[in-house]
């Protein structure tokens, strides 16, 4: 189990459907530590919903899925699987950070209320522990002294990377990225993508869903094409990206590029 | 194209002429009803004064509203009382509804059909049958329940019994009456509220490990207050009218103790005057109370906050201040 034991995240055979249509058949993936994957995708192929399903937002239906050697969401004892409990699924996800297309602040807090939220009432911080260690983190995301603030007087970049921050505050060993630039106007798209570059360089697990190419390419280890709830083509995005062999990434990433 | 001697363009504002007859017309209408309340009719009699050549009579007059009778029993203890049962009444029928409407509306909102499915019950019936019903309902309790007693349902076991009569008073009854249908109205607000949060704040707070008390207290429910607020500004000033039925089973509130002294004295308008000036003063302060909640409340949903009255008092004095040198001055002052 040398192999596992190196890996973030395994899914294997995962499977999720929605009232009758399956929109996951079976994906396929694994993620080492400190590496970033990229996942792409056209439209309702199904790359939230598997997010969602790394960090138990949804619920999987079948197939093994993995967090740092642990089943998301189970418990294996004695040859049985446990479902967790409310509580012990929060705890996990406390652990995963994730970042929303459509940036999701606490619209009635500051943009430091947003970052030691977590901190103070899931990790149990110290209040002025947790102010601390948010400048810091706003200072790290370019934003130091906007701690005033509310999201509503940020631009959508300013709001992403305060979110990006948000997340960092929970000290997560992975990251999770659905679209974080889909909902930007393209000048403000380079600086929540610098922002991201620089958690890669350090060390931070991510999964990013992404129709940035240029940055998949040069940020991820592994690119996944998802198509229809399948991992249609993977592998190292220099190579994919360039050379897709599967008729359909020929398709998608004509469009997209 | 004109312009002034220093090039500038000048700027014609625009002339709103429907608008000047609309508040010619208020004009009018508001001096009528001064007029009418500061009028004064004779009383049949006569005074004189002097005597002989010297002697000077005129018709004896009284104010058509007996402002000198409101004013006199505005302060009397009787009403001073009765507008202290009232505000008891308002408070704590309210303090029971805000309560339990949060509670049934997060019931209501519960993906557990039994909570849900009682919420629903509890407001179908407390909003489907009058106030006053339920008010003399909770009257007349001890027809249905003489005594109150704590035991074993389906057993002769009994841990202590009370006449019910003696523990609950006509104001209790009025409190536990308002305050439960109250908590019908109070729900759907709350629910309405809890509804209008955005399903990616619940989401972002999932996501970093919060549980759902933690997302509901924290994330949800500031959120959903400024939802709330409004509403509920008016379900006070409502409630605070509404407590006047208590006054149908012996409450003496404010409306009770005017009734009480005009039966004594006849002097029903000048006493219905009172209690209204009273309900008038409290809801002035009530409404003033819900501008500040809502400005707190409110904060961070929008890029500036509105001015309080007082900023754009202060805002518009500066205005008409800075206004005058600028008539004097050059066209082109206009930005200022
Ligand atoms: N809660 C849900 N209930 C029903 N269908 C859903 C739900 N969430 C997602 N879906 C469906 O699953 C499919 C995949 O959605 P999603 O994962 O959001 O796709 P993507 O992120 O790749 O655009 C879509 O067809 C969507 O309509
Ligand atoms: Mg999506």
């Amino acid at each position: 189990m040398s192999e596992t034991a190196s890996l973030m995240v395994e899914a294997i055979g995962v499977r999720k459907h929605f009232a009758g249509v399956e929109v996951l058949k079976g994906v396929d993936l694994k993620v080492g530590r400190g590496d970033v994957a990229c996942l792409i995708g056209p439209s309702g192929s199904g790359k939230s919903t598997f997010l969602r399903c790394i960090n138990h937002l949804e619920k999987h239906d079948a197939g093994e899925l993995l967090v740092d050697g642990q089943l998301v969401g189970y418990e294996l004892r004695n040859g049985k699987l446990y479902e967790r409990n409310d509580k012990q699924i929060c705890a996990e996800r406390a652990r995963i950070g994730m970042v929303f297309q459509r940036f999701n602040l606490f619209q009635h807090l500051t943009v430091l209320e947003n970052i030691t939220m977590g901190q103070v009432r899931v990790l149990r911080v110290r209040e002025d522990a947790a102010r601390a260690r948010a400048r810091e983190l706003l200072e790290r995301v370019g934003l130091a002294g906007r701690d005033g603030y509310y999201p509503a007087q940020l631009s959508g970049g300013q709001q992403q990377r305060v979110a990006i921050a948000r997340a960092l505050a929970m000290d997560p060993k992975l990251m999770l990225f659905d679209e974080p630039t889909s909902a930007l106007d393209p000048e403000l798209v380079g600086e929540v993508l610098d922002v991201m570059r620089d958690l890669a360089r350090s060390g931070m697990t991510m999964i990013v869903v992404t129709h940035e190419m240029g940055f998949a390419r040069e940020v991820a280890n592994t690119v996944y094409f998802l198509d229809a709830g399948i991992i249609e083509e993977w592998g190292d995005p220099r190579e994919v990206l360039a050379h897709p062999s599967s008729p359909r990434l020929q398709n998608f990433l004509s469009k997209v590029l | 194209m004109s312009t002034d001697g220093d090039g500038s363009i000048k700027v014609v504002p625009v002339r709103h002429v429907g608008r000047w007859v609309g508040v010619a017309a208020a004009l009018v209408v508001v001096a009528m009803i001064v007029h009418t309340l500061l009028s004064r009719l004779p009383t049949g009699q006569r005074a004189c004064q002097g005597t002989g050549a010297s002697r000077v009579c005129h018709a004896v007059t009284e104010w058509r509203f007996s402002w000198d009778i409101v004013f006199h029993y505005f302060t009397t203890s009787e009403i001073l009382h009765g507008l202290l049962i009232t505000l008891e009444l308002t408070v704590i029928a309210m303090a029971v509804g805000i309560v339990l409407g949060m509670v049934l509306a997060v019931m209501r909102l519960s993906p557990n059909r039994v909570l849900s499915g009682s919420a629903w019950t509890y407001t179908w019936f407390f909003r489907g049958t009058p106030v006053l019903v339920q008010l003399l309902v909770w009257f007349n309790i001890a027809i249905l329940y003489p005594r109150i007693s704590l035991g074993i349902p389906f057993t002769a076991l009994s841990f202590f019994s009370v006449h019910t009569n003696t523990v609950f008073t006509p104001l209790e009854a009025a409190c536990v009456a308002l305050g439960l249908n109250e908590a019908a109205y109070m729900s759907e607000i709350a629910r309405a509220g809890l509804l209008s949060v955005d399903e990616g704040q619940v989401e972002a707070a999932t996501s970093i490990g919060m549980v759902r008390r933690q997302t509901l207290r924290y994330v949800v429910m500031p959120q959903a207050m400024r939802v709330i607020i409004p509403p509920t500004g008016n379900e006070v000033i409502s409630m605070l009218k509404t407590s006047s039925l208590a006054s149908v089973i012996g409450v003496i509130e404010l409306l009770g103790a005017a009734t009480n002294i005009y039966s004594a004295n006849y002097e029903i308008m000048p006493l219905l005057l009172t209690a209204s000036l009273w309900y008038l003063v409290v809801t002035t302060i009530l409404s003033i109370g819900q501008f500040y909640l809502e400005r707190y409340f409110g904060r961070g949903a929008l890029r500036t906050p509105p001015p309080t009255p007082l900023q754009r008092m202060r805002h518009d004095l500066a205005g008409i201040v800075a206004k005058f040198p600028s008539r004097r001055g050059l066209a082109g002052a206009v930005e200022r």
